[in-house]
């Protein structure tokens, strides 16, 4: 399915080494990350671990530690940094002119993670 | 680009340490080889004498198989030995013949067991103790024939002793000195030992020098071996005789290609010999005067050696403080450092030779130097932690000899020995905080090929939150892996970002006026460019410890529960404590409170332990409205901070009250809100020596007495109990607040993060604190000072939230 780009908040309505979760209806948030190099990231906001809302955690490279347990998400992939294991689900971002976008379909789109 | 050319000469445990760190942090700058002279992949050398005591077979101390080395495109050459090294043309060339070229060159030849020069050196059945082919010559030996003899008493003529009688030998061990292991224990514990060993059946012929070996051909000169001569006359019987009376380093190869050794290949801090294209660890080094034979100091050569192989120029290797163990199993024994004592050391000795108990501490100027532990060793690790750390052990000094679990600090769980660990069944937990069994830790390090605790700590979570169980993990990691593992040798470091400790950091932003995160990791020179959410805590609170009102807070470097100014909680929902001046409260609060309960639908509301209303399961959106219905102050309940000031009745009401205990803990608490420190703060006043508030396990516990109030410190009611200790006595309700605030003052300026006051005092010794604060009146009024110009337009994060730099876009959420 084509990607319906959708315009979610300017970069800078996120902190640097920060976040903001993204509601979704029925589905659980998405959390946008910031790095300090103006990347932007998002994420499932539930850590692969025990469901943490990553979006609270320190953000720090282009990794963020859940809230709840440490558990260190890489943000590129959604996935945990060894030795843990497990991955939360990642979407497509694009950011233009120093505005975020998220893929409509994608976020609309019925996940198994979302269950 | 093109490849780099990295040639290893030697397959053993630091070598490939080495190259598995190097694939770490670099593995696309060189292509590897690797030449072993042992026709066997890289196995646990440490862990033959369990092979030979036919507890583990080869196939278990296997560390990285051929397939390991193909995996990570190694080209390796086995059973071959490099007979030279052309520096010139920067090849090697082994015996056979082949060749490999070189831009870098790391020797990793190891040692040679040293071999007596008598007579009969070199008859059948004289071997040494080394590798897997005299494992297996000992092994068959040990089928066909009745007569051993072990020259050498140390730690692994008695390993092979032990596990020749344990294949139905007959063993005699041979030793020159008067006691069994002189190099790790004194008289008494190997006194000790001996019996114990005796008691399995081995023999022992101490203070004996051996003249010759004796052959079964007939002029006695060659053939097999037959039995061993001593220098006063005596012989026994011998079909097999060990040796192994300590090892050489192997320099061989080194010295004929011209690099300068001297019992080692001389390295300097980043492991390069003379010639800097060639590096060298593990046994056959010499750095600054030492080689060691110990496998924790040549993994700590390993990690250095990496780093400078990986052009990352950081990490220098120091040295290391090592400590022994024997790997006999059921035998416990345990040393390290100066154990010997001497002149101006001072001893304290535990002997129960019926029991089989003995232990000795040797101390120099209240500083742990040496230890020697038969029998229990489980707080081996903990005296070897305070040993390396040169902690003062003044304020323990008493109780020191009782093991941790027994002096107040964080303990181990149940005093449990070496054997104990071993013996533990799998399903057994061995942390509680975690969760944690014996069985996953133990898998961990045979599938994983863990060595240390903090490996084990990554890969497990095992001691990895309240430490407690430290001292059981290593005996599982001893057990399981093989003795001699140990922590770090060096003071510990921050974090991965930083090889700087705590101390440093806190020192090095004082000194230079640092003023931000940024500026500390460019001047300390953090590996990671904004850090971790381990250093980046710990470094804004120094901060804005250490320059109020000039370093500015940085709330993205804050654990949530500081940036939201509420606690998380499991499902994501946020708790709400209200501040509640010395715990009393009034019908209008109470009414608020319910109010807001109703409107924000809050499902639960619990009365806390610190006389305190907790609010559960609010949504982090609700936060800022619900901080407003209830109109109180905030109660940092999810900070690192000053948490409550727990009060009993007092002289007001209670009829055996005779200080007015609530109105002290109200000033107290009015005083030092919002008073952010490296560890939650907790403060308790009772106004008569029945302590109502329970005074004896706070940070600073205040006992009102006829004549005034006591004051106690460095209480601690968390993961293991703490009596506060008694810090002084004063008249006035002033004096106690001025006590109070110069010594946590004084916490905070010199305290790490994370650390609580109970186990900063006891870093730092009582008597230095009191030093600082009760007898040097200036000092105390200075302390004091600095903590009020700290807390001076401190606002409250609630209610002052511009002020407190609190980040309102976190309560908004986006939608689509």
């Amino acid at each position: 399915m084509q990607p319906v780009w959708k315009s979610i908040c300017a970069v800078d309505d996120i902190p640097v080494l920060g976040a903001r979760v993204v509601k979704r209806s029925g589905q659980h948030d998405v959390a946008v990350f910031r790095n300090d190099a103006d990347q932007v990231f998002a994420l499932l906001d539930r850590c692969p671990h025990k469901g943490g809302p990553l979006s609270q955690g320190i953000v720090y490279g282009e990794r963020v530690a859940c809230p709840l347990h440490n558990w260190n998400i890489e943000l590129q992939s959604g996935c945990a940094a060894a030795p843990d294991e497990g991955c939360t689900q990642k979407f497509s971002v694009k950011v233009e002119d120093g505005k975020v976008y998220l893929d409509v379909n994608e976020l609309m789109g019925q996940t198994a993670e979302a269950a | 680009m093109k490849k780099l050319k990295l040639v290893m000469v030697g397959n053993g445990m630091a070598g490939v340490r080495t190259l598995e760190e190097l694939l770490k942090i670099a593995p696309d700058i060189y292509e590897i080889t690797v030449f072993g002279a042992e026709p066997y992949a890289n196995y646990n050398r440490i862990l033959l004498s369990p092979v030979l005591a036919g507890e583990q077979t080869v196939k278990d101390i296997m560390l990285n198989d051929v397939d390991w080395y193909q995996e990570n495109g190694i080209t390796l050459h086995l059973g071959k030995k490099i007979a030279k090294i052309d520096r010139s043309k920067r090849i090697v060339i082994a015996e056979d013949g082949t060749t490999a070229e070189y831009d870098r060159l790391l020797l990793a030849t190891g040692s040679n067991p040293f071999i007596l020069p008598v007579p009969g050196k070199d008859l059948q059945g004289v071997i040494s103790y080394r590798d897997i082919q005299d494992t297996n010559a000992m092994i068959d030996a040990a089928r066909q024939y009745k007569h051993a003899v072990v020259i050498g008493g140390g730690l692994l003529g008695l390993e092979a002793a032990n596990g020749l009688k344990l294949r139905g030998m007959d063993v005699t061990v041979v030793h020159l000195p008067n006691w069994l292991m002189e190099r790790q224990l004194d008289p008494t514990a190997g006194k000790m030992l001996q019996k114990s060993l005796e008691d399995r059946g081995l023999k022992f012929l101490l203070e004996k020098n051996t003249k010759e070996l004796i052959g079964d051909a007939d002029d006695g000169k060659g053939g097999r071996v037959k039995a061993v001569r001593f220098t006063d006359g005596l012989e026994v019987p011998a079909d097999l005789v060990v040796m192994a009376v300590g090892i050489r380093p192997n320099t061989t190869l080194a010295e004929s290609a011209g690099l300068y050794c001297n019992r080692g290949i001389v390295v300097n801090d980043t492991m390069q010999t003379y010639d800097p294209r060639v590096y060298a660890v593990g046994e056959c080094v010499n750095h600054r005067g030492t080689a060691y034979g110990l496998v924790a100091p040549l993994f700590e050569m390993a990690k250095v050696c990496a780093n400078h192989l990986g052009n990352f120029g950081i990490g220098r290797y120091q040295g290391s403080v090592t400590s022994t163990k024997l790997k006999v199993t059921g035998i416990d024994l345990f040393s390290a450092g100066e154990f010997m004592g001497g002149e101006g050391a001072e001893e304290i000795v535990l002997s129960d030779p019926i029991g089989g108990v003995y232990k000795k501490l040797v101390l120099k100027d209240d500083k742990l130097v040496g230890a020697c532990l038969y029998g229990d060793t489980v707080d081996g690790s903990w005296y070897f932690k305070l040993l390396r750390e040169g902690r003062n052990v003044g304020e323990i000094r008493d109780t020191l000899m009782f093991g941790e679990s027994n002096t107040g600090r964080p303990g181990d769980t149940g005093h449990e020995g070496f054997t104990k660990a071993a013996a533990m069944p799998d399903d057994a937990e061995v942390c509680g905080c975690n969760g944690v069994c014996k069985g996953t830790i133990v898998k961990a390090i045979k599938e994983k090929g863990l060595f240390t605790l903090e490996d084990v700590r990554k890969h497990t979570k095992a001691s990895a939150s309240c430490g407690s169980c430290t001292g059981l993990v290593e005996q599982i990691v001893m057990a399981t892996a093989g003795g001699d593992f140990s922590a770090s040798p060096k003071a510990k470091p921050m974090c991965g970002c930083t090889d700087h400790t705590h101390q440093e950091v806190r020192a090095a932003i004082k000194a230079n006026k640092l003023l931000t995160i940024p500026q500390v990791m460019q001047f300390m020179e953090w590996r990671a460019p904004n850090g971790c959410s381990s250093c980046r805590p710990a470094l804004n609170y120094y901060l804005i410890s250490t320059w109020p009102h000039e370093a500015k807070d940085d709330p993205q470097s804050r654990f949530i529960n500081e940036r939201a100014h509420a606690n998380i909680q499991k499902d994501g929902t946020y708790s709400v404590v209200p501040r509640m001046w010395g715990g009393e409260t009034t019908a209008d609060e109470l009414r608020r409170i319910a109010d807001t309960v109703d409107k924000f639908k809050i499902p639960t509301v619990k009365v806390t332990g610190g006389q305190r209303i907790d609010l559960l399961g609010v949504k982090k959106e609700d936060l800022p409205a619900v901080w407003q219905s209830l109109g109180m102050p905030s109660g940092h309940a999810y900070a690192k901070a000053l948490r409550t000031v727990k009060t009993c009745v007092g002289s007001e009401w209670c009829r055996f009250g005779t200080q007015d205990s609530t109105l002290m803990g109200k000033q107290l608490e009015r005083a030092l809100w919002r008073m952010y420190a490296p560890h939650k703060v907790k403060l308790a006043v009772s106004g008569c020596p029945r302590n109502c508030a329970e005074a004896g396990i706070k940070d600073v516990g205040v006992i009102g007495v006829d004549s005034g109030w006591e004051i106690y410190v460095a209480g601690n009611g968390g993961i293991k109990t703490e009596v506060a200790e008694f810090f002084v006595k004063v008249k006035t309700h002033e004096e106690v607040l001025e006590y109070s605030g110069a010594f946590l003052q004084l916490y905070r300026e010199e305290g790490w993060y994370l650390e609580r006051t109970v186990h900063y005092v006891a870093r730092v010794g009582l008597d230095y604190v009191k030093k600082r604060v009760v007898e040097d009146a200036g000092n105390r009024k200075a302390l004091y000072e600095r903590l009020l110009f700290s807390l001076d337009g401190e606002p409250d994060p609630w209610h002052e939230r511009k002020q407190a730099l609190v980040d309102e876009r976190q309560f908004a959420p986006l939608t689509v």
